[in-house]
């Protein structure tokens, strides 16, 4: 039988990744900043997890200028939906099963 | 491999991200207690100023026509708006800093624009009424419009919101069958409610 540990992903394991997905899933667009104070997290932490998700195009990146100022936005794709959902699924199947 | 604590960790942390990021969680209870307050001592004001020495519970008759009463009273609600809005910015501010967010977050600016749209079009509205002689109906329209802004402003913050904006239209339209009782019910609705709702919230969220 296949264990629901099977499906967890391994991208989505850290939380902070985690994290970044669950907000992003609920909102239609958010910048660095933003995902900084809600995470509480620092810059280094932040922009590494970022670049993880970026680099499995779980998430989009949209760069561009307000008042000259670099503002980057981050957005959910599908692909990371998608994953997103069966990781959150696995989770709930792997507690499920230790809990009997 | 992770413990299972550890996954259930993360089940909670995506249920709070959730939530902090669509919600705006700062909103003080105490400010609209206090906005309750200044409610009720703008509508003492108004009474003294139109109704007095008729009891507040008389139903009236005659709406207000003269300008310069309406005039004062347009300042008198002004005045109770603009002390809200502040007092609720302020103390709202002072909880986002205490839990590390800031007052204009997404969540923030969102609750914001969805307050503001109803709440300009019923100033307008209202406004306008005024300016064409419909007075008797400014005291329900208020209620109603305000009532509306509520509900959809709630999406992006606390429930009880919600349940106050059902509360403040169920009074504005039994307001606008008893428009006489204009003061009365203005005082219930912003007055009243807001004592209570604020109270619930900050025993609730605040502590």
């Amino acid at each position: 039988m296949k264990s629901p540990f099977d499906n967890l992903d391994k991208v989505l394991e850290h939380r902070v990744r985690l994290q970044i997905m669950s907000v992003l899933i609920g909102n239609e667009a958010f910048d660095f900043n933003a995902l900084k104070e809600i995470l509480s997290v620092t810059d280094g932490n932040l922009a590494s997890h970022i670049k993880a998700l970026e680099k499995e195009k779980y998430i989009s990146v949209n760069k561009t200028f307000v008042d000259k100022k670099p503002n980057t936005k981050y957005k959910i794709t599908a692909a990371g939906r998608n994953a997103f959902n069966k990781h959150v699924d696995a989770l709930e199947g792997v507690v499920k099963q230790q809990k009997g | 491999m992770k413990e299972i604590q550890e996954y259930e960790k993360d089940i909670a942390s995506i249920r709070t991200m959730m939530e902090r990021s669509a919600k705006f969680i700062s909103l003080s209870g105490l400010s609209g207690v206090l906005a309750g307050v200044y409610a009720l001592a703008g509508a003492g004001v108004a009474y003294y100023m139109v109704q007095y020495p008729v009891s507040l519970f008389e139903y009236r008759v005659y709406s207000i026509q003269e300008p310069a009463i309406l005039l004062k009273l347009i300042l008198v609600a002004t005045i109770v708006l603009v002390a809200s809005i502040s007092t609720g910015l302020y103390l709202s501010s002072l909880k986002a800093k205490k839990s590390g967010l800031s007052l204009w977050n997404t969540a923030g600016r969102r609750l914001a624009i969805n307050l503001a749209i109803p709440l300009v079009t019923g100033g307008l509205f209202i406004l306008i009424m005024l300016n064409s002689g419909h007075f008797g109906l400014a005291a329900p329209s208020c209620l109603i419009f305000y009532g509306l802004a509520l509900i959809q402003g709630s999406t992006n913050t606390v429930d009880e919101v919600r349940y106050l904006g059902f509360s403040e239209i169920a009074l504005g339209l039994l307001c606008a069958f008893l428009p006489g009782y204009g003061l009365l019910f203005w005082s219930i609705g912003f007055g009243v409610l807001h004592i209570i709702y604020g109270a619930i919230l900050y025993n609730k969220y605040d502590k």
